[in-house]
């Protein structure tokens, strides 16, 4: 076994007793990344020296402590002081921050080493990683294929043994959905239990910061160390929070898990849901009560989710201009043409698209007809969400209704290619938890449950995940990537 | 619902962005049909129903207005493309 294909709590268990030092596994990480990166692409930023230089600092104060000497990476829309923070968008390529953002500021003093910044759609929007105005990031489970989006570079990343963990976002599905394409752990927290200062926003209503990981526990761990009110977000909310770890328990007799009968419909693969179906009579053979239930408002998510996250992301980028930061079109006569050439050439595709989708949702005489009526549809989503809690502890359901399609197979028509998020956005309007658990493959390729929660009861969630992954071993299998181990 | 190259620009005007003719044709088709799909969402009665913007039981958040280590002025100025004599620099706006 080699250092870098160690997850977290490995990590921490070598380093408490020093069988191997902070740098050694900060040095085969980087070895790891040199290897396979030119395949997978799942980084943006690498800065290999200082995090040399850290791994150095934490061998001579010998302090193991929490994630102490421990690499990981960062969703290039988290702001990092002094590095680069992209948001893999041309109008940012050259944008480095004054100031961490939250959730940087707490990893970083838990002395976790930042190994740098990773690859994702252009400003969060987008399923595939092909959005990026660098480069598309690969599958390492299979490099025609694309890692999901938009966390795309984080899930890429922690598969292919280039981190041991990474942060991203999930405004839709973009932590869920790349953890279940490429078979790792991803966990979108409860809307406000994670501070969104200094990352990045694209719908603020919906944007929650979660943890990708090669584990149930690794996941319990950083989850301890980012969640938390945060004065510098006002919608962060100030209610205690467990210790994440005491929830891994394998004892979960009696746990009542719904299964929605929609979810298992909508043009979701057979295959797909004969493993998730396989994954609730395990957790039946391991005493829970498994039932059939139903949020008929389902078929409504994905349409109220579109307009609600662009009407929201039609505003958060307003702020992109070309004055304070970002590119700016030099030839420009007057500000209006100096704002519209400035966008035109800053943004991508799919982001033009979307920001105006948003802004004609938002415009005179059709706030009415699209906004509003998306609000009030959420509220009915929410509302059979909130019943099906009154009498059960999770819902299970599949991740996403396919496994991992090939680059460029989706380009042509965008309302196909945002289907995939059409398991994971009801989640988000609801702002309820989920995660994403590896269950099993379908022709090769990974396959993710969904486990979802009440607000604020991630410890329910990493129970059921935690008692599920020990009872199997989907877990364990790793890509192998194509490439030769040297050593 | 059809949205006419008309109505594109006039959507592209208000969100800031220069639209190259292929980009209104694209998303005058594109959006239509998003906006059709969209539609769906008529079929659901919602006179009762009152809008939810977020899940959250908060409402206005307040700190004391103490001062605190911030950003510096120099930090902050130097992502901005073009600067004179320590300020931003915009094209004429009148």
């Amino acid at each position: 076994m080699e250092l870098y294909q160690l997850s977290l709590h490995e990590l921490q268990d070598i380093l408490k007793k020093q069988d191997s030092s902070s740098e050694e596994i900060v040095l085969s990480i980087l070895k790891r990344i040199k290897l396979v990166e030119d395949n997978v692409k799942a980084f943006v930023t690498l800065d290999e020296e200082l995090a040399i230089e850290k791994a150095r600092k934490c061998d001579q104060e010998k302090d193991y402590t929490g994630i102490s000497g421990i690499p990981y990476a960062l969703k290039d829309l988290i702001c990092t002081r002094g590095m680069r923070t992209t948001c893999s968008s041309h109008m940012m390529e050259n944008f480095v921050p004054t100031y961490d953002a939250t959730v940087a500021a707490k990893l970083k003093e838990a002395k976790g080493i930042l190994l740098g910044k990773l690859n994702m759609d252009e400003f969060a929007m987008g399923s595939s990683t092909e959005n990026s105005a660098f480069y598309p990031t690969r599958n390492p489970w299979d490099l025609e294929r694309v890692p999901g989006g938009s966390s795309g570079g984080s899930a890429a990343a922690v598969a292919a043994d280039e981190a041991p963990f990474a942060l991203g976002t999930d405004t839709g599905g973009s932590i869920r959905q790349p953890a279940s394409y490429c078979g790792i752990v991803g966990l979108k927290p409860t809307y406000g239990r994670v501070s969104r200062s200094g990352v990045v926003a694209f719908a603020s209503s919906l944007d929650q910061v979660g943890v990708l990981s090669k584990n149930v526990r690794d996941c319990a761990i950083i989850l301890n160390i980012i969640a938390g009110h945060d004065p510098l977000d006002s919608t962060s909310v100030n209610v205690d929070f467990p210790d994440y770890t005491e929830s891994l328990s394998t004892d979960i007799k009696g746990l009542k898990i719904a299964y929605p009968q929609e979810y298992f419909q909508q043009g979701v693969d057979e295959e797909i849901k004969e493993v998730v179906k396989k994954a609730l009579l395990k957790y039946e053979e391991m005493g829970a009560v498994v039932e059939e239930v139903s949020l008929p408002h389902s078929e409504y998510a994905l349409a109220a989710y579109f307009l609600v996250s662009t009407a929201e992301a039609s505003a958060n980028l307003a702020r992109f201009d070309g004055v304070r930061y970002g590119i700016r079109d030099l030839e420009a006569e007057n500000v209006v043409e100096m704002f519209s050439n400035t966008r035109a050439a800053g943004f991508g595709d799919e982001v033009k698209r979307r920001i105006m989708l948003g802004t004609y949702a938002l415009s005179s005489g059709y706030y009415d007809a699209y906004y509003l009526k998306a609000l009030k549809v959420r509220r009915l989503i929410s509302n059979d969400f909130e019943k099906i809690f009154k009498d059960f502890d999770i819902i299970v359901s599949p991740t996403t209704p396919t496994t991992a399609f090939k680059l460029g197979e989706q380009n042509d028509n965008p309302l196909t290619l945002y289907m995939n998020d059409i398991l994971t956005v009801p989640i988000n309007l609801a702002g309820l938890p989920g995660m994403s658990v590896p269950c099993g493959f379908a022709a090769g390729l990974p396959v993710g449950m969904q486990i979802i929660a009440r607000p604020f009861d991630e410890a329910a969630i990493i129970r059921a995940a935690y008692a599920y992954e020990q009872y199997t071993d989907h877990h364990t299998v790793k890509p192998l990537l194509g490439v030769k181990e040297n050593g | 619902m059809s949205l006419s190259i008309k109505e594109v620009e006039h959507i592209a005007l208000l969100a800031r962005l220069k639209l190259t003719d292929d980009e209104k044709e694209r998303f005058s088709q594109q959006l239509s049909s998003i906006l059709n799909y969209a539609d769906k969402l008529k079929e659901l009665a919602t006179d009762d129903v009152l809008p939810l913007e977020h899940i959250l039981p908060i409402y206005n958040v307040f700190r004391d207005d103490k001062i605190q280590p911030g950003s510096l002025r120099e930090d902050i100025l130097s992502n901005a493309p073009v600067l004179q004599e320590g300020q931003y620099k915009v094209p004429r706006i009148m």
